[in-house]
Formats: structure tokens, C-alpha cells, sequence
């Protein structure tokens, strides 16, 4: 193969290069949070008017611990009642996979062209 | 075979490209073990208790357990690698010369965003902590945490510029009393020790799985978090004087300590924190060892928690930039970045442009995002990288099998450590997907952008047959 000689990146061209990943970045992980689809977020389902520790389905041992913490029956009752939601759609599932699966088919893909390029210079055919 | 033997106590190592003034080898074992722990062990001190608030504290501990499991393979995958490519960059620089270029941009892109997030996480921490001392000395309105979390990023970044021996001492240091903290506390609480103050089946009745095994899987997320950055002791491969020797030793070593740091932690906590409040770790429990240390009544442990907590959390920091650093500086030697990356200070021999130009990129997500999120884009990188080890494993077994170049270290039972690892990553990304699913697949995305960019752009400024450093033989199939 023939010896491929690279160009040289200008000072410009090069901060350009940063400022696009940089963006790129702050893009991908600030844009889900600020549009509020982070998602993850913990919901109190049945709020329980005046709680008590009972109410909170807290045990006589489990509330001396909150006690000991600073914690009130009305100051723990959002930490303690809020859950998760586990529920998911079979369309959104297969599509995470494929997408996991197409990024990783064209990585290996493109990556194995530039690797053949990589040994044919550096081994010779 | 090639003529060149990593596992010569003559020859320990090489020094890829030939350059002149390279980066410093005066690491031992001991820094390695250092580094992997360091950066790690402060997921004892926070985070981990998320998986608690997935699925309950018995989900915590079986993910716990097969996320060491998986961390077990990394160590295993990674120790055999990594024994025969002594070149900073660590994975980044494996999947160069296993796999293909556009495979090693994107691993070394994991590696910089798992490290700088898990950095942001750890100033998070400090911020809290210091803001926790300030009011138990009776400082009365809310302390502002931002100065704080910008001076412990600007001070670990300027002594990772001044050199790596002082840098990775110190990080040896103040990972073995984060250590030993953890066990005292254990055996100051457990009943070894005096009166134990341990009460498990009281704190989980009523709570042993709130939410069924969906819940289990859910916790493997943040079971990750236990052990998350082990495999960054591959970044220090051209720092060492064996790398041969001291990398396999000081990263199996390394997760050895931590299996036991994260089950120890795990039986702490949950037997003296309500499992609701410790699953939280915003608006509940930040830094769980420290708040069982406050329930103790002893105010010695609550001091040693606390010193404790801020050691781990600059440990981690501290390694995080060292690791961070080095993967962008690789990548910008061999021209996937601007090569002004590239450059090593004529004085301190280290990575400086690359450990200032990460220092605002961390001050962002420290002062901008909040805890979880930060720790899930850390856990999102990490484990795209967990995901390409076993295709990593597999290629380089198959392109150079077991007689054709020296290893330092083979890992037994091949492929299943590849397997199990694989399946393993599955199950994670599922769990991921529960929880994160939009920021799962926002990640994923921009992947794709930047291989493509990577691909038809910036590779273009890559000389090809200069990039394959190391001294093998040609790969079987080529």
C-alpha cells in the first residue's frame, strides 16, 4: 500500500475540532436534562394526610432511626413514600437495543476498514 | 515471536513512537493498587446507594455482588491486555491495536467522559462534606458548596500537573486511611468491638424487596458504581517501571480490596440507615458511611468517616484527572484529537494541556448537574467500555493467540470471562434503560455523531501504519 502521508491541521481548523466535540458533548448530556426527559424521577403515588410513622409503614425501629437522623413524620414523608415506575413498553425496549447494536455493527465496521489500512501499511500485503 | 519481551526485567516496557522526552516510568505496584482503588473506593463512600432506593437493600447486595462479578472479568480481561501494551491511553490504546481506530476514539471518549464525570461527582461530594462540617462546628445559615467544589478540581488539577510520583503517592496515602476507615467503622459497629449496633431483619422488615426482582435488575445501574474505574489502572502503563509485573498485580490486587470494601459497606449501612433514606442519595443520605459514623454516638468515628469520605472523594478526583488526562493526551499524540494535545511539559513530564483543558469540562458538570445524573453519564461510559472489552478479548486472542507474543499475564477459563462479561453488560443496559432510557440513548447518539465525524473527517489527519505502536507481529487474518 501506498504510504499515506496526512495533512497538516491548521491552528483554526483544529479549534474548530474542539469547539465541535466540545458542543457535542454538552449537547448530549445537558439537552435530555433541560428538557426534563432525565427521567429516573421518584413520585409519591398515595400521599398520606397528618403521617404518622405507622402511616409511613415505618416499624417502632425504623422510626427511632429517622428520629435519630432529624427526620419528623411530615419531613420524611416525601423521602419515604416516592417510587420508582418500572413500567416500560416492549416498542422502546427493542428500539434501545437496536440502536446499541447499530452503533456498535458501524463502529466495528468502520473501524475494521481503517484497521486494514492500518496493518497493509504498517506489514505490507 | 517478536524480538521485543515486556516481561524482561532488562527491558521493562517500550516507549512507543520513539519520542524523546516521554512521560515519567517511576511507578511501582503499589501506585497502581493506589490509583485503581483510589479512584474506586469512593463508590463505598457515596452512590452506590442508589442501587438501595432501585430495588430495596437485598437487591443492593446481589448487585453488589455480580457487579463484582463483572468487574472480575474487567480486572481479568484487562490485566492480560494491558500486560503486553505498556502505553498510556490504557484501553484506548488496546482497541488501536486490536481493533481498529474509529473502535479506539470512541473508547478513549469512555474513558475521558467516565473519569471526568466521576471527577464532577467527587467535588459534588467534597462540596456536601465540607458543607456537613460547617454545620456541625455551628456555622448557622447554609454553607455555599460552589467554592469549594471549584478549589478541590483547581488543586488536584495543578498537582496532577506537576507530576505523577507526587500526585499517585498522594493518592496512596490517602486511599489506605479511606481503607482503614472502613474497617473500623465495621468493626466498631458490627459487635466485634464492643456493643454492636447493627439491627438488619428490624430495619428490613417490611422492605426486603419493595419492588419484586424487577428491582433487582434495576439496582445492577448503580451496583456498577461499587467498582467503577478499577479497569483506569491500565492508564499508568507507560508510567510504570514494570508494567509486566506491577499492572496485573496492582489491578487484580485492586479489585480483590474492593469486593471486600463493598460488601463490608453494604452490611454497615443497611444494618443502621432506613433503607428509604439511604436509597436517596440526593434528598437522603449523600455519603452513607458518614451518616451511619453519626448514628454510631462515637464522635472519634464520625471525625475518621469524615476524613474518610473527603480522602476518597479526592483519591478518586485525583486519579480521575490523572486517568482523563491520559487517555485525551494519547488520542491527541496520535492526531484523533489536535495534536496540541499531545504535547508532555519539558519540566514536570506530564500531560499538562490535557489535564487544563478538562478542568472547566468537570467545573461544568460539578456545578451544573445534579449527583444521580452526573454518576449515570460516568456508569453510561464505563459501561460502553465494559462492552467492547469482551470483543476485545476475543480479537486479540484470535489475531495474536497464546505463543505468539509474550504476555505478562493469561487469564485462565478463556472466553468466559468474555461471555459473562457480555452478559453481564446486557442485563446493565437494561437496568440503565429502566431508569435512564432517554439519556441512554441521547448518549448512544451522540457516539454515532462523533464516529461518523471521526470517520469521514478527522481521521484524515491520521497517518496510518505511524498509529500501530507496539513491537508484534503481524495479526493472524491480515
Amino acid at each position: 500500500m501506498a504510504h499515506y502521508v496526512a495533512p497538516k491541521q491548521g491552528k483554526a481548523s483544529q479549534l474548530i475540532d474542539v469547539i465541535v466535540l466540545v458542543v457535542l458533548t454538552l449537547g448530549a448530556l445537558f439537552v435530555p436534562l433541560k428538557l426534563g426527559l432525565a427521567g429516573a424521577a421518584k413520585a409519591v403515588e398515595t400521599p398520606v394526610t397528618d403521617p404518622t410513622w405507622e402511616a409511613l409503614g415505618q416499624t417502632p425501629v425504623q422510626a427511632a432511626q429517622y428520629e435519630a437522623l432529624g427526620y419528623t413524620p411530615a419531613s420524611a414523608h416525601d423521602l419515604i413514600l416516592a417510587r420508582f415506575d418500572y413500567s416500560f413498553s416492549v416498542g422502546a425496549l427493542v428500539a434501545m437495543v437496536a440502536i446499541i447494536v447499530l452503533y456498535y455493527v458501524l463502529v466495528l465496521r468502520f473501524s475494521d476498514v481503517e484497521y486494514r489500512e492500518v496493518i497493509s501499511e504498517k506489514f505490507g500485503k | 515471536m517478536s524480538d521485543v519481551d515486556i516481561t524482561s526485567k532488562t527491558m521493562d516496557g517500550m516507549g512507543p513512537h520513539g519520542t524523546k522526552v516521554g512521560l515519567l516510568r517511576v511507578l511501582g505496584p503499589a501506585h497502581v493498587w493506589a490509583l485503581g482503588v483510589g479512584i474506586v473506593l469512593v463508590g463505598e463512600y457515596m452512590g452506590w446507594n442508589f442501587a438501595v432506593g432501585k430495588g430495596g437493600a437485598y437487591a443492593a447486595l446481589i448487585a453488589c455482588w455480580f457487579a463484582g462479578i463483572l468487574y472480575t472479568c474487567v480486572a481479568m480481561i484487562d490485566s492480560e491486555v494491558t500486560s503486553t501494551v505498556a502505553s498510556a491511553g490504557g484501553q484506548y490504546t488496546q482497541a488501536k491495536h486490536i481493533i481498529g481506530p474509529l473502535m479506539a476514539f470512541n473508547v478513549g471518549l469512555y474513558l475521558v467522559f467516565a473519569y471526568t464525570m466521576l471527577e464532577a461527582a467527587n467535588a459534588i461530594t467534597a462540596g456536601y462534606l465540607f458543607s456537613v462540617v460547617a454545620t456541625m462546628s455551628g456555622h448557622e445559615a447554609a454553607l455555599d458548596q460552589q467554592p469549594f467544589i471549584i478549589l478541590v478540581i483547581m488543586f488536584l488539577a495543578w498537582l496532577n500537573y506537576r507530576g505523577v510520583l507526587a500526585t499517585l503517592t498522594f493518592n496512596l496515602v490517602i486511599t489506605a486511611i479511606a481503607f482503614v476507615a472502613i474497617l473500623v467503622l465495621f468493626v466498631s459497629t458490627s459487635g466485634i468491638l464492643g456493643g454492636g449496633i447493627m439491627q438488619h431483619a428490624a430495619l428490613f422488615e417490611g422492605h426486603e424487596m419493595p419492588y419484586g426482582w424487577i428491582g433487582v435488575l434495576a439496582s445492577m445501574h448503580f451496583g456498577l458504581w461499587y467498582y467503577l474505574g478499577i479497569e483506569g489502572t491500565t492508564q499508568a502503563a507507560e508510567e510504570v517501571r514494570s508494567p509486566a509485573r506491577a499492572l496485573p498485580f496492582g489491578t487484580l490486587a485492586g479489585i480483590m480490596t474492593l469486593l471486600i470494601a463493598a460488601t463490608l459497606t453494604w452490611y454497615i449501612c443497611t444494618g443502621v440507615l432506613p433503607y428509604e433514606f439511604l436509597g436517596d442519595g440526593v434528598n437522603g443520605s449523600v455519603a452513607p458511611l458518614f451518616d451511619t459514623a453519626r448514628l454510631s454516638g462515637s464522635m472519634g468515628l464520625v471525625w475518621l468517616l469524615g476524613f474518610g469520605t473527603l480522602f476518597a472523594t479526592l483519591a478518586s478526583a485525583n486519579g480521575c484527572i490523572n486517568d482523563a488526562s491520559r487517555a485525551w493526551f494519547a488520542m491527541g499524540r496520535d492526531k484523533y484529537l489536535p495534536g496540541w494535545f499531545g504535547a508532555v511539559h519539558p519540566k514536570y513530564r506530564t500531560p499538562y494541556r490535557s489535564i487544563v483543558f478538562l478542568v472547566p469540562i468537570a467545573l461544568i458538570f460539578a456545578l451544573k448537574a445534579p449527583l444521580d445524573q452526573v454518576i449515570t453519564f460516568s456508569i453510561l461510559s464505563g459501561l460502553l467500555g465494559y462492552t467492547f472489552m469482551p470483543l476485545n478479548i476475543i480479537m486479540f486472542r484470535k489475531k495474536w493467540p497464546l505463543n505468539s507474543i509474550k504476555r505478562g499475564y493469561e487469564h485462565p477459563f478463556h472466553p468466559l470471562p468474555a461471555v459473562t462479561l457480555l452478559a453481564l453488560c446486557a442485563i446493565t443496559f437494561f437496568a440503565v434503560f429502566l431508569g435512564y432510557g432517554t439519556q441512554l440513548v441521547a448518549m448512544i447518539g451522540f457516539y454515532i455523531v462523533v464516529s461518523l465525524w471521526f470517520h469521514f473527517w478527522r481521521y484524515r489527519f491520521v497517518n496510518r501504519g505511524a498509529q500501530f505502536t507496539m513491537p508484534w507481529p503481524k495479526p493472524k487474518g491480515y
